[in-house]
C-alpha cells in the first residue's frame, strides 16, 4: 500500500492535453497538488495572456507545450520535450476535445471530420506517439505508466442531436480496451482506461447550452442547468475537481490491477 | 493532508477473509471506524487487534438478525457513511442441469437477498445522519455478471442481478433526494486464500495457478489490496459525482479477445 497520507505522484511525469481550462485544467492542478511533474498542451501560443495567466498559478513543477493534437507532428514535437525535460513519461491524459450538435442530415462533412480528428485521431495520435516512452518508464512503478483517455457517458448512451459526438466518444471507449489487451498481452507497464464524465460545469458546456439557448431550446443557459440537474439522480452537475479525482485514481497504484475499464463519474445519468 | 475517511463509519459484510478483510484493513489506514461481519470468530478476533475494527457475528441473509445489528452500529457510532455488501459464497453452486435446489437458495440468499438486505438496512441508517441523508455504498458483484460461467449458475446470476439492484438502489436515493450512492465493483479473479487454497488442493497446482492467472492478459490474478483500494475511493468524497457505476477490476479480462 502505498503511504496514504502522502503525495501519491511523486517522482511520476504526466502529460495533460486540452490542459489549460475545464476538466484537463483541474486534472493538472491536481496532479501538481500529488507530487507530479507536469507538461500541459492546448492551442493557445506560448506567449498568450491565457497561457501566462494560467502557467503563473501552477508553479514551477509545470510546463506548456502548443500543440494540436490533431497534428502528428505537433505530438512528436510535445514528444520531445517531455524527453529533453523529464526524460520520462507515467501518466497520459487525452483529454483535449470538441463538441458538435445538430440533426444528422443537416451536419456538415467537414465538420463531421474535424470532430473525428480531435476525439479521435487525437487520442490515437498521442497514444502511438508516447507508448514507446510510456513503456519505458512505466517500469519505475507498480501498476506501470497509465493511460486515461477521456471519453463521455456520450461514448456509452446516445443522445438527441449528438450523434456525431456520440460517435467519437464511442471510438475512444473501444479503442481503449483495444490497447488495454495489447500492452497488457505483451508485458507492456501500461494500463489504459477511459474516463466518462457527465455534466461537468466547464467552458465547452457553457459553450454548448449556449448554442442550445440560441436555437431556442432554452431561455437562458442556466435554465438547461437545471433541467440537466433534475435529470441528474445526484441532483447537480458535477466540477472539474472531482473529474480530477477519478483521473488521479487511474494515474495512481491505487487503480494497478484496472486496464481496459471505463471509470464512470456521471451522478447516476446512464444508470437511469 | 488528513485521511480520506477520517470520521466515517463503515460497514463491511464478510469481513473475516478475501476482499473483505483486505477492505477492512484498507479504510481502517485511512482513517475510518469499521465494524465487520461474518461467522470466522477466530480469524475476525486477529483481525481486530490488527486494525481496531469491530467484529458482530451476523448472517447477511437472515433478515430478522439486520435491526440488532444496525442498533450496534448506531447506538456505537451515531451515525453510518459506508457500506460495503462483500459477502458472497458459491457453497452448492453448480450448471443448470445439475445444481440442487438447496444450493441455489444458498448462493441466491447470501449473494443477492444478502446483498438487498445490506443496502436496504445502510440507507435506513444513512438517511438519519446529523448531517442529512449521505452516503456510499457499495456492492461486490463480480466480472462474472458480464461473462456468465457454465458451472456456476447460481453465481453468475447472482452476480449479474446485483448490477441490477445496484442502479435501482442508486435511482431509488436520487428519487428521495437523499446524497446517498450506490455503487457495484466486478473483481476480476482475486488471489484470495479461497482461490489459493483450491489452487494448493489441486492435482496440478502449477496449470490450475497459470489457469488463474491467464483469465487476464495481464497474466496475473488481482491483489486483494488493490480491490480494496477501489473500494475505497468509492468510500470517500472523491467519488462525491459517482452513483449507480459498474465499476471493473478485471485486469482487462472482459474488455475482449485476448487474439491470436
Amino acid at each position: 500500500m502505498s503511504d496514504l497520507g502522502a503525495q501519491r505522484l511523486k517522482g511520476k511525469v504526466a502529460f495533460v492535453s486540452g490542459g489549460l481550462r475545464g476538466i484537463g485544467l483541474a486534472c493538472v492542478e491536481r496532479f501538481l497538488a500529488e507530487g507530479a511533474e507536469v507538461v500541459l498542451s492546448d492551442l493557445d501560443a506560448a506567449d498568450s495572456e491565457t497561457v501566462r495567466e494560467v502557467m503563473a498559478g501552477l508553479g514551477q513543477a509545470a510546463s506548456y507545450v502548443q500543440a494540436n493534437v490533431t497534428s502528428e507532428a505537433d505530438w512528436q514535437r510535445a514528444r520531445d520535450e517531455i524527453v529533453a525535460r523529464h526524460g520520462k513519461l507515467h501518466v497520459l491524459v487525452n483529454n483535449a476535445g470538441t463538441d458538435l450538435t445538430g440533426p444528422v442530415e443537416t451536419l456538415a462533412m467537414k465538420d463531421w471530420r474535424r470532430i473525428m480528428d480531435i476525439n479521435v485521431d487525437g487520442v490515437f495520435l498521442g497514444v502511438k506517439t508516447l507508448v514507446p516512452l510510456m513503456a519505458e518508464s512505466g517500469k519505475d512503478f507498480r501498476g506501470g505508466s497509465s493511460i486515461i483517455n477521456v471519453s463521455s457517458i456520450m461514448g456509452l448512451v446516445g443522445y438527441n442531436e449528438v450523434s456525431a459526438y456520440n460517435a467519437s466518444k464511442g471510438a475512444v471507449r473501444m479503442f481503449t480496451k483495444g490497447i488495454a489487451i495489447e500492452f497488457a498481452q505483451k508485458q507492456m507497464p501500461i494500463r489504459a482506461n477511459s474516463l466518462h464524465p457527465g455534466f461537468v460545469v466547464t467552458p465547452l458546456l457553457h459553450a454548448g447550452f449556449k448554442r442550445w439557448v440560441d436555437k431556442g431550446f432554452a431561455e437562458k443557459t442556466d435554465d438547461l442547468i437545471d433541467a440537466v440537474s433534475g435529470q441528474t439522480p445526484l441532483g447537480r452537475l458535477a466540477d472539474p475537481a472531482e473529474l480530477a479525482g477519478g483521473a488521479f485514481f487511474l494515474a495512481s497504484e491505487d487503480s494497478a490491477y484496472m486496464t481496459g475499464a471505463e471509470l464512470v463519474m456521471d451522478g447516476g445519468w446512464t444508470a437511469q | 493532508m488528513s485521511k480520506r475517511l477520517d470520521g466515517k463509519v463503515a460497514l463491511v459484510t464478510g469481513g473475516t477473509s478475501g476482499i473483505g478483510a483486505g477492505t477492512v484493513r484498507r479504510l481502517a489506514a485511512e482513517g475510518a471506524a469499521v465494524v465487520f461481519t461474518g461467522s470466522n470468530a477466530a480469524a475476525a478476533e486477529a483481525l481486530c487487534a490488527e486494525t481496531g475494527a469491530t467484529f458482530r457475528a451476523h448472517r447477511v441473509e437472515d433478515a430478522s438478525a439486520w435491526p440488532g445489528l444496525m442498533e450496534a452500529i448506531l447506538a456505537r457510532h451515531g451515525r453510518l457513511d459506508f457500506a460495503f455488501a462483500n459477502a458472497g459464497t458459491e457453497r452448492g453452486d453448480s450448471s443448470v442441469e445439475d445444481i440442487e435446489i438447496e444450493g441455489w437458495n444458498t448462493v441466491i440468499g447470501v449473494n443477492q437477498t444478502g446483498v438487498m438486505l445490506t443496502v436496504q438496512h445502510a440507507i435506513r441508517a444513512m438517511k438519519n445522519n446529523p448531517e442529512g441523508p449521505t452516503g456510499s455504498i457499495v456492492i461486490n458483484s463480480s466480472m462474472n455478471a458480464n461473462r456468465a460461467m457454465g458451472n456456476y449458475v447460481a453465481y453468475s446470476v447472482s452476480k449479474a442481478a446485483v448490477v441490477a439492484l445496484t442502479k435501482s438502489a442508486a435511482l431509488h436515493c436520487g428519487n428521495r433526494g437523499y446524497n446517498i450512492r450506490v455503487n457495484a465493483i466486478l473483481p476480476g479473479v482475486v488471489e484470495t486464500a479461497l482461490i489459493t487454497n483450491l489452487i494448493d488442493a489441486s492435482a496440478d497446482p502449477a496449470a490450475m495457478r497459470a489457469g488463474y492467472e491467464s483469465m487476464s492478459p495481464m497474466k496475473r490474478m488481482a491483489r486483494v489490496e488493490e480491490v480494496a483500494a477501489l473500494v475505497a475511493f468509492l468510500a470517500s468524497d472523491e467519488a462525491a459525482f459517482i452513483s449507480g457505476g459498474e465499476y471493473l477490476i478485471d485486469g482487462a479480462s472482459t474488455a475482449g479477445m485476448n487474439g491470436l
